[in-house]
């Protein structure tokens, strides 16, 4: 029983296997990135080096790129961490050889109000600007999986959404009824980009064998609106009033009813 | 598995994707592999944790469980569960389940101060028959006692509360349902002289409001949320009113979120009673018809141990029950000082909120469901609590229709099935019958065919009562059986610990895995769970639910059944009766217990050609006989013709539960309503025929203060409760990695500022600390509860934070069921 409810994760750590094939591969990304931008998945990204795909940056860290020039590989950051979260990246490890990362399956970002890594860093790799931990953007988080998500069947699980730090703002529940059982409720997780901070804990937290929830890197995900249409209803939200005031209200008046 | 051609693309894309990302995905992702489910054996089950009842599918191969599924048939949950029934086939396999008996021993020997040793059961069960008999000898019945569980299956409880009551002739045996939903059984019976709800899961998708007086559905009651939802959700008149101490998930919902200061409620039910008279709202003919008037004694103590400062005065603790006739003027009277003004003065509730409560109840057009669960019972004032809220069902004769009712929700998976319908209370005999009336024991002597006055009149200890007479030494010899209790109890440290390592106690603990409460126990006996056995549960709505035995139990693992009937075989009745009673049936001499109580021509008179076929049942082939049908059909002989009809036991195992009373096959869903309940007479109306005129009781009851609010030094009020993700003790859930990991520690959900104000911040680590003990955890202001300032919530799960030792063992002094909701702490940095 010490074992069951010892606060050691339970979920074994993925021992890496380094074999030819994943030489390979790494050495392969490159190439790798290419093929993707051919197939119209990377049609957004904006730098050459390849950006790691499941490996999580510390929060504050730069766009790859700079992070890259900046970070001088000493580990300040993954010292300073206290909850053992981020690790440098092996050799036989995806992403450069000596930079700070964390698995979010693993072990999660806990977002520490004083962020300690971020003070901890000597270059500004992580940027000392993040004040607010709320503010970091380290990834962000996919429901990448309906068909397995227990909330899209029906099932009351909604662990993602109760572990959120940001709970209500990153994740919220958006309610919707069960047309299979016609009478009970479905609570859909619904991640919100201008909130989520990418910290993993959903991911960490799913219940499924494999994550229907996954933090990935922004780029990869995130769609963006052409800058030719702007949605009505949140114009006037920030207006506060309707954007064309002089327009009326009220119908003139219907055939069949008294005004 | 056909992939489709979108299915194709879509796991190629994935697939091209992944490649060029440098991960590499198990063959099972790229390939559609096909899984072999023919041998698969699938049957039913009902969920294993809460009251709700919802229906699973078992699939075993080899002996084994191997998957699991909602029935998509079942009404209470139509193929849905939440995720502690999504990992329903996970709890039986814990590393550390216990499969050999385990007794403390030294130098071979036992030895209460020894280390667990392997024993065989005969081992076990000689050194548990010496301290029984020794206890008898020296003590009496009195010095032995049992604390059973809302877990049991039917037969289980049937059957331990038989063995104690009928057998050892001791009353002290009690349920965890005692911690759980005593003050509502004391609700039902004080009001309308009968246990239960009168509705059932029905109302929740057709009210026209819900109003939850002290429930966090959205998590204790998952499947159900998901059905009131979604009838918020259809209808836009639907109303949901949230009553709590602290916001939750359940206030998500709320058209109408109430947040009060604890015990308050009190206030808010006379307010709204005082509001449906004073607009006139009163159903005059239903109250005329269908209600009496009564005014209950005030001075009642808070159930705490007699020389206690609050318990000095209390000049009605004795006769707490007691109440006397009043008419509806002086009602009227009583209830005119909870005005609106007083009541949110009291409450710190706004005005505006309890008037549109009280609005909902008033308006003749809209139904009303009132919902609650632990924070109406467990409540130093909770029977009174529970009287009230029947008051404004009564008062506007919104009850026992499709929609209108006060329903009580229960935690435990047979709660109602085994706790209450077969009476394994201290002073419950099986269908609402009570030791304490001789024609009662008249009843159960003669059905159980035992010597008149072989039941003691007396009640038993009750719950808290058993650990007080276990640390005073008058409670000896002490079964524990299907919960978990050193974890579950208030004040453990200084009131349940110390009567388990008692020198002068012998404490057996039967559990499927070492608990908290087995390491405090001098034995521990390795315990078959759930499918491992047939079973019945009850659960909230009155919907019985039958299994068979679906797998083995692991190691020598028995059933609770199995444990109580075979020890009754250690004892000869004249070890155990007096001559007095042996003289009136001395055909029994030189008998055992299990002759007398199981081999008594009724329970055993159901042959082994009739179980499951194609099903093990291993107490049916130990015993050699159908031990189940045999009690189940004696227990069922109670409440026949007696308006807690259960029906056809072969019937039970073909359907999907039913709900009793079962009356020419038929099941009730509305009871006490004319055309709804076959109980009630044509031309009546309603019949609250568990009073003898019919009528039920209107109650006149006070606010009271709770018994230790915060003050100076200890300034926080603590509120207890439970999670979704992990069901009571955690004794199951915290075995599966992934509930686990969702939920891993218990933490100090708090308000920001009242952190601030401590120097604290999320995610520091706390003492937390009242008079009685401290833990030490990790401060929450973001989480799932908000508690205003001056509250903080900490759950129970967790076994390496045991919350219980700050609580207070206060009671509802009708009830006695302890008040987990309300003490005061003090938070300090760690």
């Amino acid at each position: 029983m010490v074992d069951e409810v010892s606060k050691k994760p339970v979920v074994p750590v993925q021992k890496k296997r380094v074999s030819r094939r994943v030489f390979l591969t790494d050495s392969a990304r490159g190439a790798g990135v290419a093929l993707i931008v051919g197939t119209g998945l990377w049609s957004k990204a904006k730098i050459a080096h390849p950006i790691p795909f499941r490996e999580i940056r510390p929060p504050g860290a730069l766009p790859e790129e700079d992070f890259l020039g900046r970070c001088i590989r000493c580990g300040l950051c993954v010292r300073s961490c206290p909850y053992d979260t981020l690790r440098l990246s092996k050799v036989e490890e995806p992403g450069v050889v000596g930079t700070p990362f964390f698995k979010a399956r693993e072990v999660p970002c806990e977002m520490c109000e004083d962020i300690p890594c971020v003070a901890a860093c000597p270059t500004g790799a992580l940027d000392k600007g993040l004040t607010d931990i709320e503010k970091s953007r380290m990834g962000l988080a996919v429901l990448s999986d309906q068909e397995t998500c227990l909330n899209f069947l029906g099932l009351r699980c909604e662990v993602c959404y109760r572990v959120c730090p940001v709970m209500d703002k990153a994740i919220t529940l958006e309610r919707s009824q069960n047309q299979r059982t016609g009478n009970h409720a479905m609570f859909i997780p619904t991640v919100h980009s201008d909130h989520c901070t990418g910290c993993g804990k959903c991911e960490r937290s799913c219940v499924l064998t494999d994550a229907a929830i996954n933090v990935l890197p922004i780029a990869l995900v995130k769609g963006e609106m052409g800058k030719h249409y702007r949605l009505g209803w949140v114009e006037k939200e920030k207006k506060g009033s309707p954007l064309v005031p002089s327009i009326m209200n009220k119908p003139l008046g219907q055939w069949g009813k008294d005004k | 598995m056909k992939l489709t051609r979108r299915e194709y693309i879509k796991s190629n894309a994935i697939a091209a994707a992944a490649a060029a990302a440098g991960v590499s995905l198990p063959a099972s992702t790229v390939l559609a592999g096909k899984e072999d489910n023919s041998s698969i054996r699938w049957d039913k089950a009902p969920c294993r944790f809460c009251g709700t009842g919802c229906s699973i599918l078992v699939g075993t191969q080899n002996d084994r469980i191997v998957a699991t599924q909602g029935d998509p048939d079942a009404p209470v949950n139509k193929g849905l569960n939440c995720i502690k029934g999504y990992f329903l086939s996970k709890i039986p396999y814990g590393k550390d389940r216990l499969t050999k008996p385990l007794l403390r021993k030294s130098n071979g020997v036992y030895d209460k101060e020894g280390e667990f040793t392997p024993v065989s059961w005969d081992e076990a069960f000689d050194i548990m028959a010496l301290k029984w008999k020794e206890a008898l000898k020296k003590k009496g019945p009195t010095s032995v006692g049992m604390f059973g569980s809302g877990q049991w299956t039917v037969w289980e409880g049937y059957a331990a509360a038989k063995l104690y009551k009928a057998g050892f002739r001791s009353n002290n045996i009690d349920p965890n349902a005692r911690h759980c939903m005593a003050s509502a059984v004391a609700g039902f019976i004080r009001t309308f002289g009968i246990d239960e709800p009168m509705g059932c899961y029905d109302d929740l998708d057709q009210s026209d409001t819900f109003v939850l007086w002290g429930s966090n559905m959205a998590e204790m009651h998952p499947i159900l949320w998901s059905r009131l939802t979604n009838r918020r959700l259809s209808a836009k008149h639907v109303r949901v009113v949230v009553m709590s101490t602290y916001s939750h998930r359940s206030c998500d919902l709320a058209d109408n979120e109430i947040i009060f200061k604890p015990q308050t409620d009190l206030v808010i039910a006379n307010y709204i009673a005082n509001y449906i008279i004073q607009s006139g709202a009163v159903n005059e003919e239903f109250v005329a018809k269908h209600t009496n008037f009564r005014k209950g004694v005030t001075d009642i103590g808070y159930g705490l141990r007699p020389n206690h400062e609050l318990e000095k005065d209390a000049s009605d603790s004795k006769k707490a029950k007691a109440s006397k006739p009043i008419s509806f003027e002086e009602y009227k009277e009583f209830v005119s000082e909870y005005t609106l003004e007083v009541a949110s003065k009291i409450s710190g509730v706004p005005q505006r909120n309890l008037e549109q409560l009280a609005k909902y109840y008033a308006d003749p057009n809209r139904t009303v469901m009132s919902l609650w669960t632990m924070g109406m019972n467990q409540h130093t004032r909770g029977t009174w609590v529970n009287n009230l809220v029947y008051n404004i069902h009564l008062l506007t004769g919104k009850i026992s229709q499709p929609g209108n009712g006060p329903f009580s929700l229960t935690g435990q998976p047979s709660a109602c099935g085994t706790a209450r319908e077969v009476g394994t209370f201290a002073h419950r005999l099986p269908a609402d019958l009570v030791v304490m009336k001789k024609a009662h024991r008249d009843i159960a002597e003669k059905r159980w065919q035992v010597p008149e006055g072989t039941i003691p009149g007396k009640p038993g200890f009750h719950a808290v009562l058993q650990n007080r007479k276990l640390k005073d030494g008058h409670l000896n010899a002490y079964w524990v059986m299907c919960n978990n209790n050193v974890q579950a109890a208030a004040n453990m440290i200084e009131e349940t610990l110390p009567g388990y390592r008692n020198p002068e106690n012998f404490i057996v603990v039967s559990d499927p895995y070492p608990t908290v409460t087995a390491q405090a126990a001098d034995l521990v006996l390795p315990t078959a769970m759930w499918v491992e056995k047939e079973g019945a549960y009850g659960n909230a709505e009155r919907r019985t639910q039958f299994w068979r035995q679906q797998i083995p139990a692991p190691g020598e693992a028995k059933s609770d059944l199995w444990q109580l009937v075979e020890f009754s075989k250690r004892f000869k009745v004249e070890e155990v009766w007096p001559n007095s009673l042996l003289d009136k049936m001395p055909e029994y001499r030189g008998k055992t217990l299990y002759d007398i109580l199981y081999a008594n021509g009724e329970v055993n008179k159901f042959p082994l050609s009739e179980t499951q076929a194609g099903f093990e049942n291993d107490e049916a082939m130990h015993f050699g006989y159908y031990l189940q049908k045999g009690l189940f059909e004696e227990y069922a002989g109670f409440g026949r013709g007696h308006k807690h009809d259960l029906g056809d036991f072969d019937t039970y195992h073909k359907v999907r539960g039913m709900r009793w009373p079962v009356v020419d096959g038929k099941e009730t869903l509305w009871r006490f309503k004319e055309g709804s309940d076959p109980y009630v007479e044509e031309g009546t109306g309603f019949q609250f025929y568990g009073k003898p005129d019919n009528k039920a009781w209107i109650f006149a009851l006070p606010y009271q203060p709770a018994a230790e609010e915060p003050d100076a030094e200890f300034d926080l009020w603590l509120c207890t409760g439970r999670v979704l993700e992990h069901w009571h003790s955690g004794s199951m859930t915290q075995r599966v990695p992934e509930l686990h990991r969702a939920f891993p520690d218990a933490v100090i959900y708090m308000h920001p500022d009242d952190a601030k104000a401590r120097g604290l911040r999320r995610g520091m680590a706390a003492k937390i600390e009242s008079r009685r003990g401290l833990i030490t955890t990790r401060i929450e202001t973001k989480g799932r509860n908000r508690p205003p300032r001056g509250l903080v919530f900490v759950p129970w799960f967790d076994a390496s934070r045991l919350i219980n030792k700050l609580t207070l063992d206060a009671t509802c002094p009708i009830s006695k069921e302890t008040d987990y909701k309300k003490c005061a702490v003090k938070i300090t940095k760690a």
